[in-house]
């Protein structure tokens, strides 16, 4: 295996895929860190509000929709990759950000409507852990679009390369990501809490 | 309000210059920098510092550089240590010794970070550096770029540390700031945030090295390097790296929720509120276990790389000693609670963690019984490499066994925080890491180089440091199963000063042995053209040594193929006659400044979190980030080094030798 000619299979460079993947591994691992410390913290809402007074279970649903529909239009925009359709997949790509937009919007809601109702990240270890974790998540996800907004630029400049294919590889990766965490923050947050 | 506006919290009042001890530790430092500083523009080396250093991925140079900062470093944590035994030998009784309380707290602080992350971290990172892509036949890791990043990221932090004692002052909560202390309410200084962003900004380093290499081990080894023909060296790094990247994001975030904590007035572990100082302490430990695995496992590849060389054999059971190695890593995630049975998790959790603890001295029993079995009928060359080895395998197995005594639950509350541990943790980290960072020193030399360090100088420096480190520690277990608890400036009970003056004692022997180190380097890099050695000095087994003594930026001129364990000593004894040349075109990276200005941002963002300078954070964060951003639309980052430049460098460098 000469790793010069081995590694870019279907004009993809599997070094730069198979190291993003680990990163996103460790991703997960720090995610696992504010997990843990949610399971831990959670009870402590020390007289101020708790989980199931932050957003409603359908409010919350739409927002996994959401999520979940940005994933799925990434997944054509990889299927057009592979045509290497250009046009087609910058398409994709918008529609994945403005899916991904309207999440961080319903985000932003629910953070400013607590905020502005005195609820603040001050008030309890239980909100602390809750601003956290949550805005950990809205944070990657405004990578995640600034990403897609630097690649749908990138590929006006640049025809798909390996280097753009692998990178919409990466970005793909990234989207998958960001909705397991989501999921698990839906479980983990609201499903448990509403128990 | 100007003044706060433009400077944040930093006034002329956080230089202590009422501290003769750190005034002139300060100005001893500044003086070595100007010194350097006034030399390479006396001999005009800055182009040359730009062009083949700072902007430099070649992970030889990389590995090079991370192991000038740990050498600095470990001097700096040493003078600390110094500080600590001179102070513990005289403030007894009535005597108070010359260190206030305060500077005691940060001096002890110091030593531990400081020897942890930028000593043994930085020498672990520099030999995985200039070694592993030379084991496994490749021109340069997977990320070229993100390499020097790294290394950039770790000098940084090290100056924040070092910085913190001219300007204001370092953490005084111990090397792993445990809360409620290290919260605003008990530590309101810049201590803790000098702490917190020098830590979090070299273990976003680390956690991108670890990345990097385990990448590069997994895809970049030559033909024929299957993983079972892997030199252990790359094995135990392998394990490391996995370690890395599983760990290190715990780090990050927990110190980031005690950042929060700081400055944004959240309660994770605040003791009101409802936060929960004892998740800290959790997490902390869930990182900070498998960091001494991090830290021993690629000096147990070292200490098997030396011995087989020095042995003349093949390494005892290579299949048992890579399952050891998996092993230990598995487990170094299952034991963290025994670090603080006392938190009183109950008879089940403890029992399981103590367990836990014990079996983890079965797969490293294996490796110690594999390194003798080694040795055993082999053709023993006493070299310093191998000398340290034996030291290694006598002082290791103690500081293991003392490790074992404390891992069951009940002996543990008796010396939970006395001498006792500390004793053993120096007994395994002295005599684990340290010394194989010495033996591996001492052993790659040469290849970096390509002239050997002085053997008389460096047998000195063995046994200073050897019998110091014996004298300097042995006295604490005593002292520990007499009840001193650590981190004391001053003690009522007499009895235990006759230890402690021993210890002191000690700690000196060490200095004698850090000067012969620094004596055997200068004195080697005199007589250098009479130790020139060409590419196998020692008569070693794997491809680093395939290549020329130092190797060329492309480090192979062809593509080398495995055929076996020990490849290269195969090779050697096959009696085949190498076929000549063929010379390639070869891929290599650009050169890039962005790793060292990225850096530098970093640093610069840093320091102006701790000292809360908004407008100074909000534009080195902005441009921090854009010069990340700046760089994926670089798309000419690579070329080719033609086959007739690659043959004249090899012609030039066998007309050399």
């Amino acid at each position: 295996m000469s790793s010069q000619t081995a590694t870019h299979q279907h004009g993809i460079n599997s070094i730069s895929t198979f190291g993003f993947w680990i990163f996103v591994l460790s991703d997960f691992i720090l995610f696992a860190t504010l997990f843990t410390s949610y399971v831990v913290l959670s009870p402590h809402t020390y007289g101020s509000i708790g989980v199931r007074q932050t957003a409603g279970l359908n409010y919350v649903f739409v927002q996994a929709l959401l999520m979940l529909a940005a994933c799925l239009t990434y997944g054509f925009g990889i299927f057009s990759m592979h045509r290497n359709q250009k046009g087609i997949t910058q398409f994709w790509l918008l529609v994945t950000f403005l899916f991904g937009l309207g999440f961080t919007l319903m985000q932003w809601h629910v953070f400013s409507t607590l905020y502005s109702a005195g609820y603040t990240w001050h008030d309890s270890a239980f909100l602390s852990i809750f601003y956290t974790l949550l805005a950990a998540h809205w944070f990657h996800v405004i990578v995640g679009l600034l990403w897609t907004a630097i690649i749908f630029i990138q590929l006006f400049l640049q025809p798909l390369t390996t280097t753009m294919k692998t990178r919409l590889t990466c970005l793909g990766i990234f989207w998958v990501f960001l909705n397991i965490i989501w999921v698990v923050i839906f479980t983990v947050v609201y499903l448990m809490g509403a128990i | 309000m100007l003044e706060s506006a433009l400077l944040g919290k930093l006034t002329l009042d956080a230089i202590p210059y009422h501290n003769p001890i750190i005034m002139g530790a300060g100005t001893f430092m500044g003086l070595c920098v100007i010194v350097i500083l006034a030399t390479i523009t006396f001999t005009k080396r800055w182009g040359w510092l730009w062009k083949e250093w700072l902007t430099s991925v070649d992970h030889k140079k990389i590995g090079i550089m991370y192991m000038i900062v740990a050498g600095i470093m470990l001097l700096r944590g040493f003078s600390d240590a110094i500080m600590m035994r001179t102070q513990q030998a005289l403030a007894y009784g009535h005597h108070l010794g010359y260190l206030p309380s305060y500077h005691f707290n940060e001096v002890f602080t110091a030593h531990g970070v400081i020897m942890i992350f930028f000593m043994a971290m930085a020498f672990i990172f520099g030999l995985i550096n200039l070694i592993v892509p030379l084991q496994i036949g490749a021109r340069d890791v997977a990320y070229p770029y993100l390499n020097s990043l790294s290394l950039w990221l770790l000098v940084v932090s090290a100056g924040l540390v070092n910085l913190s004692l001219v300007v204001g002052k370092f953490a005084a909560t111990g090397w792993l700031a445990y809360p409620p202390l290290s919260e605003l309410a008990y530590s309101p200084g810049v201590g803790v945030d000098y702490y917190l962003w020098a830590l979090s900004i070299s273990g976003v380093g680390t956690l991108i090295a670890g990345l990097n290499i385990l990448v590069t081990i997994i895809k970049m080894r030559c033909p024929g390097m299957t993983l079972m023909r892997m030199p252990l060296f790359t094995w135990s790094v392998l394990c490391a790296m996995i370690l890395v990247v599983i760990s290190f994001p715990i780090l990050n975030m927990t110190l980031f929720m005690l950042f929060m904590d700081r400055f944004f007035d959240t309660h994770f572990f605040t003791s009101t509120m409802g936060g929960n100082p004892m998740l800290y302490i959790n997490l902390i430990w869930a990182w900070g276990h498998p960091e001494v695995y991090i830290l021993v496992l690629p000096a147990f590849g070292v200490y098997s790389e030396v011995i087989s060389c020095f042995c003349k054999k093949t390494l005892f059971g290579y299949t048992a000693m890579v399952w050891a190695t998996i092993a230990i890593a598995v487990l170094a995630f299952t034991v963290w609670v025994h670090h603080f049975f006392t938190m009183g998790a109950g008879p089940n959790v403890n029992s399981f963690f103590g367990i836990a603890t014990m079996i983890i001295s079965i797969p490293t029993g294996v490796k110690i019984f594999n390194w003798l079995a080694t040795m055993y009928r082999g053709r023993i060359e006493f070299k310093t490499p191998m000398m340290w080895s034996i030291a290694f395998l006598i002082t290791f197995t103690i500081g293991g066994m003392s490790g074992v005594m404390m891992s069951v639950p009940g002996v543990d509350f008796q010396v939970h925080n006395s001498l006792f541990l500390v004793a053993h943790f120096h007994n395994t980290i002295i005599g684990g890491v340290v010394f194989g960072v010495f033996a591996a020193i001492t052993y790659w030399f040469p290849k970096a180089f390509g002239f050997r360090l002085n053997e008389a100088w460096g047998k000195a420096a063995f046994w200073f440091w050897v019998v110091g480190f014996y004298v300097a520690f042995m006295p604490l277990y005593v002292l520990g199963l007499m009840g001193m608890t650590r981190r004391m400036y001053h003690y009522t009970n007499v009895a235990w000063h006759p230890y402690l003056v021993v210890a002191c004692f000690g700690a000196f022997l060490v200095l004698c042995g850090i000067i012969s180190q620094v004596i055997q380097l200068i004195v080697s890099i005199k007589q250098r053209h009479k130790t020139r050695v060409g590419n196998d000095p020692w008569d070693a087994r794997t491809l680093e040594w395939a290549t020329s003594s130092p190797p060329p930026f492309y480090n192979f001129a062809e593509t080398p193929t495995a055929v076996g364990r020990d490849t290269f000593w195969l090779d050697k004894h096959s009696g085949k006659k190498k076929a000549a040349a063929k010379y390639e075109d070869i891929h290599m990276p650009k050169n890039t400044g962005m790793g060292f200005i990225i850096g530098m941002f970093a640093g610069v963002f840093g320091f102006a979190m701790i000292w809360d300078i908004q407008w100074l954070f909000a534009v080195t964060g902005v441009i921090t980030v854009l010069l990340v951003l700046i760089r994926t639309f670089n798309f000419k980052i690579d070329y080719f080094v033609k086959a007739s430049e690659v043959k004249a460098i090899e012609a030039k460098a066998s007309g050399a030798k």
